[in-house]
């Protein structure tokens, strides 16, 4: 790596795995001193360069639309397109801040809405109160979610895979639950609830609001956060530290399962049905959002702006893609292109920060 | 030995005024060194003095901003490690760099494999690489073994052994014996000979001063990116003037004094009964009193580290009890351990102990969290006025707790590991190695903190390599051979040959 010394502070961390200590040190120094240049690999830093990206494709979206694009319902189209999409990101990241992945996000959600509106869920709504429509798509989610992590946290059985077999039998139970059909909602005061406006906001967007504020305590200001950031960062660290890193992986996914959950409320409640192609390719959406979030794939370091920004930008480029009537074909291979340049900018970014040429 | 007023004579590498510098800081600042064929030259200095950087100029890695470095009496620019490689130049790093599931053949010809028309000549690689391992002395290697199922020494000879199925004329040795224990560093040192018989020139480095005495011939003393002293005798220079060169200042290898009378024992912290771990250890016995601290002695591969990681929970047990303060803790649980007030510095700081990227306070905190937190919210603003405060009280250099932890010196990361378990307020402390990779100058500090830490009531087991360490540090000593606890005794009643007896032959010869 001989241009590393031009690069930034970052570059002059080089080995961690020697003991070229003076010079990590010293960088450390440079790094205080150049306090402008050090910003650019600080999460705040990273952060900006989104803001930027967000600038930038609304901006495109204002030149090729105009007025179509930058007004009040078009804003609040977008925001509650990607609210579903972002509640579920904001548990993916803790999953993938965890060192996980969780592939089955989709199917959890078809299944929870196609739970919380069969015939006799909604029968028994009727009798008793529209909450329990809630109460079994939370709980469809969380089971869900308990099962997932333990799996991987006491089954031993990787992460990848266990949540690519719920992946499958979640979204193949709805299946068979909905008899692929369609089921309507009848249950009005359900739909009422998530019709109402806060100050104009739609609800759909004030929970998105919501889980995300939470995540972002939960992140950074509890245990639970701190210990979230050990255990993806250095598993067996965390353990010798006495974390008790199995439960804490189990309840990682539980949070997502939960998290899910919430998303099909959102989503039945916005298309008034619940269906088990609802939440189809969320995976893929989530954590392409996550990721250019920047949120390390394997672990460790993430930030729910990051991935509300990541949220934020996908949800504005659909929009800007359906306005110039591209095709959906065509949003996803630009979601392709995005997703394979956030990586490869965030590997460049590890290796200058922390690894050895 | 030869003498330093013949450097240019038959010098197989020449490094002048050579520079490096990262941005803010000159890594190298005009190193010279000169080594010639069939020496073994040691490169001596503290960590963070320019060594590892400088071998990385060495094998290409890094590109030096200034400097000449002559090879065979000819100026080259090595642009490449595959450069360095062809002129001759091997290196093998601390942490070995080999394919775990690969067999040994494959890992020595990875990069160069032997093929005819893009298909790999397996019988000729195994024959080759049969006699590159008779050549180093080890022919119960079989190259068909797959690496990951070698000991560490064992790792290391394939290591060797890929330098030398290139045509090496210099390999550069970073801290080989760090993995080591004493009986395979005599083995390494059997094959440096061999080595060094054949006109292949060493670079060693270390920071076993005995070591360097027995297989050095010259020394280059490095400090803070400069060579401050080269072409000094291995075997007469004064260890007092060495360490003076490598420090700036004259300090000793020391320990902090014992109490001298047998004190009088507080009670039995940790009582650890007939435990065993199925194919590794069994029968420890191990009782260890408030204010006591003991050694663990024994060859690497022993079992001195997995009875204390089994005391610890992070393996389960398989028969036995440990109890704690007359707790007993259950079998294979860290998280009950800790809760009864044990504490672990692993082994491997940096893959076991630290979350490098992560602020030195939030790597101090991570086992008391509860501490500073109110309902599941956590008190930053406490955490880090808590760590500033043993930050202060250990002397962490540099200062400050919010920069990362790999930002650290070795000793500095070690002092971060015991202020995790100081601010828990441990009962009983298992150090292993706690000196790995810690220059001299940081150790006697380590070897004063655990001393106060024992001092003020802490039950503490200390886990080495290093003999002299175990009988310098500890109050009494067991020997633990081959799975089992073969002596017991008070350190004072041990000298170093003794319990080399007793880890070799299992009694006192």
């Amino acid at each position: 790596m001989t241009d590393t010394a031009g690069v930034s502070p970052s570059a002059s961390q080089p080995e961690p795995t020697s003991d070229s200590k003076s010079v990590e040190e010293a960088a450390a120094r440079a790094g205080q001193q150049q306090g402008g240049l050090a910003l650019l690999r600080t999460s705040a830093g990273r952060n900006l360069g989104l803001v930027l990206a967000l600038v930038l494709v609304c901006i495109a979206g204002f030149v090729t639309s105009g007025s179509q694009f930058a007004n009040l319902d078009n804003a609040l189209t977008i925001l509650r397109l990607a609210s579903v999409i972002g509640v579920v990101s904001i548990g993916m990241t803790f999953v993938i801040i965890g060192g996980g992945i969780d592939l089955s996000v989709g199917a959890i959600v078809a299944l929870a809405s196609v739970w919380c509106t069969t015939l006799a869920t909604q029968r028994m709504a009727e009798d008793t109160h529209w909450t329990m429509m809630v109460f079994s798509a939370l709980a469809v989610g969380l089971g869900c979610g308990l099962v997932n992590g333990l799996l991987i946290s006491y089954g031993g059985v990787v992460p990848f895979i266990a949540t690519l077999a719920m992946l499958a039998a979640a979204r193949g139970y709805a299946e068979i639950l909905a008899q692929r059909r369609t089921q309507l909602v009848s249950v009005s005061e359900f739909l009422d609830f998530f019709r109402i406006d806060v100050l104009g906001v739609p609800m759909l967007v004030l929970i998105f609001v919501v889980v995300s504020a939470i995540g972002w305590v939960v992140l950074n200001r509890t245990t639970f956060g701190r210990r979230t950031l050990a255990v993806g960062g250095n598993p067996e660290a965390a353990r010798l530290a006495g974390i008790n890193i199995k439960r804490h992986t189990v309840m990682l996914y539980a949070l997502l399962g939960l998290c899910c959950g919430i998303a099909a409320l959102m989503i039945t409640a916005r298309t008034t049905t619940g269906a088990s192609t609802h939440g189809l390719l969320y995976e893929l959406d989530a954590i392409a959002a996550v990721v250019i979030g920047g949120t390390l794939l394997s672990g460790g370091r993430g930030t729910i702006v990051g991935t509300v920004l990541g949220v934020l930008i996908f949800g504005v480029l659909n929009n800007v893609f359906v306005q110039n009537d591209l095709s959906s074909s065509a949003q996803a291979v630009a979601k392709g292109v995005i997703i394979v340049a956030a990586v490869l900018l965030q590997q460049r970014f590890a290796r200058q920060s922390s690894s050895s040429p | 030995m030869t003498t330093q007023n013949t450097v240019h004579d038959g010098a197989l590498l020449q490094m002048s005024g050579i520079v490096k510098e990262f941005p803010g800081v000159r890594a190298l600042g005009g190193v010279d060194l000169d080594v010639r064929a069939g020496e073994v030259h040691c490169l001596l200095g503290q960590n963070g003095a320019g060594k590892s950087t400088l071998i990385k100029v060495l094998s290409a890695s890094y590109q030096p901003d200034d400097g000449t470095i002559e090879w065979e009496g000819e100026y080259v620019s090595l642009t490449t490690p595959v450069a360095a490689m062809k002129l001759g130049i091997s290196t093998i790093y601390q942490e070995l760099d080999l394919v775990p599931d690969l067999t040994v053949a494959e890992n020595i010809y990875l990069g160069h494999e032997l093929s005819k028309g893009g298909f790999t000549q397996r019988a000729a690689a195994a024959s080759n690489t049969r006699a590159i391992m008779e050549r180093l002395g080890h022919p119960e290697i079989a190259p068909s073994r797959t690496v990951g199922s070698l000991s560490p020494a064992g790792q290391q000879i394939v290591s060797m052994a890929r330098a030398l199925s290139h045509d090496t004329k210099l390999l550069i040795l970073d801290e080989p014996s760090a993995v080591l224990d004493q009986g395979e560093v005599h083995n390494l040192f059997r094959v440096i000979r061999g080595l060094t018989d054949e006109g292949v020139a060493i670079i060693y480095i270390s920071h076993r001063l005995e070591e360097i005495r027995e297989i050095g011939d010259r020394i280059t003393v490095l400090k803070d990116g400069r060579t401050v002293a080269t072409g000094l005798d291995a075997k007469v220079t004064p260890t007092k003037e060495l360490i003076q060169l490598m420090t700036g200042r004259s300090i000793e290898y020391v320990f902090p004094p014992r109490p001298d009378t047998p004190r009088d024992r507080g009670e039995a912290v940790l009582e650890v009964r007939d435990l065993a771990l199925a194919g590794v250890f069994s029968g420890v016995d191990l009782t260890v009193h408030a204010g006591e601290i003991v050694g663990l002695a024994g060859l690497v591969g022993a079992g001195r580290s997995e009875i204390i990681e089994t005391v610890y929970g992070a393996r389960k047990a398989t028969g036995g009890t440990v109890t704690v303060d007359g707790t007993k803790i259950s079998r294979g649980s860290v998280v009950a351990a800790v809760k009864a007030g044990v504490g672990l510095a692993p082994e491997e700081r940096k893959s076991q102990g630290l979350l490098l990227d992560q602020a030195v306070y939030r790597n101090i905190t991570i086992s008391s969290l509860s501490r500073f937190s109110r309902s599941g919210f956590l008190d930053s603003a406490d955490e880090r006025r808590r760590s500033d405060e043993l930050v202060t009280s250990l002397d962490v250099r540099p200062k400050g707790v919010s920069r990362a932890v790999r930002t650290l010196s070795g000793g500095n990361q070690q002092k971060v590991v015991l202020a995790r378990w100081l601010l828990r307020d441990c009962r009983v402390l298992l150090l292993d190695e706690p000196t790995r990779g810690v220059d001299v100058g940081a150790r006697s500090e380590i070897y004063n903190l655990i001393r106060r830490l024992a001092d003020s009531g802490v039950a503490v087991v200390v886990v080495s390599s290093e003999v002299e360490e175990v009988l310098g540090l500890a109050d009494r000593v067991l020997v633990v051979r081959e799975g089992a606890v073969v002596h017991d005794a008070p350190a004072t009643e041990l000298d170093e040959s003794k319990v080399l007896d007793l880890v070799m032959e299992g009694r006192v010869a």
